[in-house]
């Protein structure tokens, strides 16, 4: 049975004083694939910062339903944009897969023998039980995104949220990492926010257009003419016989 | 060796030994990790300030420096924060500003500045039981706070805007660490001096690194390694009759050098008991 988890209620939102988006109305049920598109400085982010909580909206609701346990917070899991991290920093992969476990933990209570041990799984559920022990910086994009994706998963939340996945990933990793979130669709909804549509968009379930505005659109087939509408300026390939890429620029 | 554990001013000397080397190797790995040196540097050097104000007002330099430490390590982190000055930039003009502020205050203070040199030089062998008594207090609560932290402190300084995602203590954590770095600086001056302070906060953490890139090993490393470092420094002042501070820092400059050639032979397996991997 699927049910609601989250709703966005004529939502705006942005950084100092400056609206970024605008009367955002937004549905999550358990079972939701969404595809957040939109182009860059459109508010992607913003809006997945909204749902994760850390900016509060200027004006509107956030609603969570069945989402927060009380004590340990959100059952959010989080892949943020790829950020370049510090390639001498001093943590070891395991480690940060069980700091995916701090929002639960928060600062008192110890990590235990089974923490570790829920971090090891992890570690083999992603194929990377044999880096365990490397420093965060030896490993390539595609196992430190693995890294990041254990730390997000540990604390089993009940939506699952990714900025933009795919930059600096090789091709083989992005397509094992979307067989992966169709199998974690089983358990989560997912959000995936990304710019580049065309090879996302066999496995999400729907797509949510954001340019200021979010439009949402409940199915994953969307037309050219329905992107012009929203203003969505985005690279499209159509699945046809013979693919190939439309690309529109928004037109003030 | 035993005859000079007959003179208090040495087993003092050997007790600061081991609490520097315990603050220092502790908070140096934070400081490296976290890659704050400059800001460490910075508030280093503003202490003096806080020493000119103590000589201007009658009371323990060191108390000075503490006060003017923290609250300058707590201004320098507020004002890069708000974004509107560049962080190195803070960093660089308050400084100066402390130095000048020090120089300032013992130049109007009545009377001779006794002390002073060691103060920028440093000099184990001047460390009265009352600084000892506030390294080893600060000593046990570094070591306490690393225990019952670590893994929030190791969390935040790698990805402190995840922390902040989940509503961690991201601010309150790094105000109580830069004011642990402050403090671990003010008592350690007398060590070996203003002036060559900052070594003490990374070379025995760039040796430690050397053999192990894991938060928790380096902090141990470079503890034994900075042990090494003093003691031997100390005699090496003892038997060539130099000042302490400066043969500290070559102590550890040579004991650096030493393991970085060892380290680098063994990787091009000049050296017998190499890795064959």
């Amino acid at each position: 049975m699927s049910h609601k988890i989250l709703e966005l209620q004529s939502v705006d939102a942005g950084y100092n004083g400056k609206t970024v988006i605008r009367g955002a109305d937004l549905e999550v049920f358990t079972d939701d694939f969404i595809g957040v598109i939109g182009p860059n400085g459109g508010g992607k982010t913003t809006l997945l910062k909204v749902i994760l909580g850390v900016i509060k909206p200027l004006k509107g609701k956030v609603i969570y339903h069945n989402l927060s346990d009380g004590k340990q917070g959100k059952r959010i899991g989080y892949l943020p944009q790829f950020n370049m991290v510090d390639s001498k920093f001093p943590i070891s992969a395991l480690e940060v897969v069980l700091s995916g476990l701090m929002p639960r933990h928060g600062l008192f209570r110890k990590y235990r023998r089974e923490d570790t041990a829920a971090a090891r799984s992890m570690m083999e559920k992603m194929g990377i039980a044999h880096l365990e022990n490397k420093v965060i910086g030896e490993l390539s994009g595609g196992q430190m995104q693995r890294v990041f994706l254990g730390r997000a998963l540990i604390s089993s939340p009940r939506l699952l949220v990714l900025d933009e996945p795919n930059t600096f990933v090789d091709n083989q990793f992005e397509g094992e990492l979307y067989e992966l979130l169709r199998r974690l669709n089983q358990e989560m909804a997912i959000m995936l926010a990304t710019h580049d549509l065309g090879t996302i968009t066999p496995y999400v379930k729907t797509i949510a257009c954001v340019n200021r505005e979010v439009h949402y659109h409940r199915s994953n087939v969307i037309t050219e003419k329905q992107l012009s509408a929203y203003h969505c300026p985005i690279q499209l390939i159509t699945h046809g016989d013979v693919p190939h890429t439309v690309l529109k620029k928004h037109q003030k | 060796m035993t005859d000079l554990l007959q003179y208090d001013f040495f087993v003092h000397a050997i007790w600061a030994a081991l609490f520097t080397s315990i603050t220092c190797g502790v908070i140096g790995t934070y400081i490296v990790s976290n890659r704050i040196v400059f800001l460490s540097g910075g508030i280093t050097h503003s202490s003096f300030g806080g020493i000119g104000l103590g000589y201007f007002l009658g009371i323990n330099p060191l108390l000075g420096a503490a006060g003017f430490s923290v609250l300058s390590a707590l201004g320098i982190e507020y004002f890069s924060r708000k974004g509107e000055l560049r962080h190195d930039s803070v960093i660089g003009i308050w400084w100066s500003f402390g130095m000048a502020l020090g120089i300032i205050f013992i130049y109007i203070t009545p009377g001779y500045a006794p002390n002073l040199m060691t103060y920028l030089f440093g000099s184990i062998l001047t460390v009265s039981s009352v600084d000892l008594g506030y390294m080893g207090v600060l000593s046990a609560v570094v070591v306490l706070f690393f225990i019952l932290f670590y893994r929030i402190i190791l969390y935040i300084s790698f990805d402190e805007a995840y922390a902040r995602v989940f509503g961690m203590p991201v601010a309150l954590m790094k105000n109580v660490m830069i004011s642990l770095v402050a403090l671990t600086i003010v008592v350690n001056i007398k060590v070996v001096g203003i002036i060559l302070l900052i070594s003490l906060l990374t070379i025995p953490q760039s040796i430690a690194n050397q053999f192990t890139r894991i938060f928790s090993r380096m902090i141990i490393y470079s503890t034994a390694i900075a042990l090494i470092g003093v003691v031997s420094g100390l005699l090496i002042s003892y038997a060539l009759e130099i000042p302490s501070g400066a043969s500290i820092i070559f102590a550890l400059v040579v004991l650096f050098v030493l393991t970085k050639a060892v380290v680098v032979a063994r990787r091009k397996e000049l050296l017998p008991g190499s890795r064959q991997d």
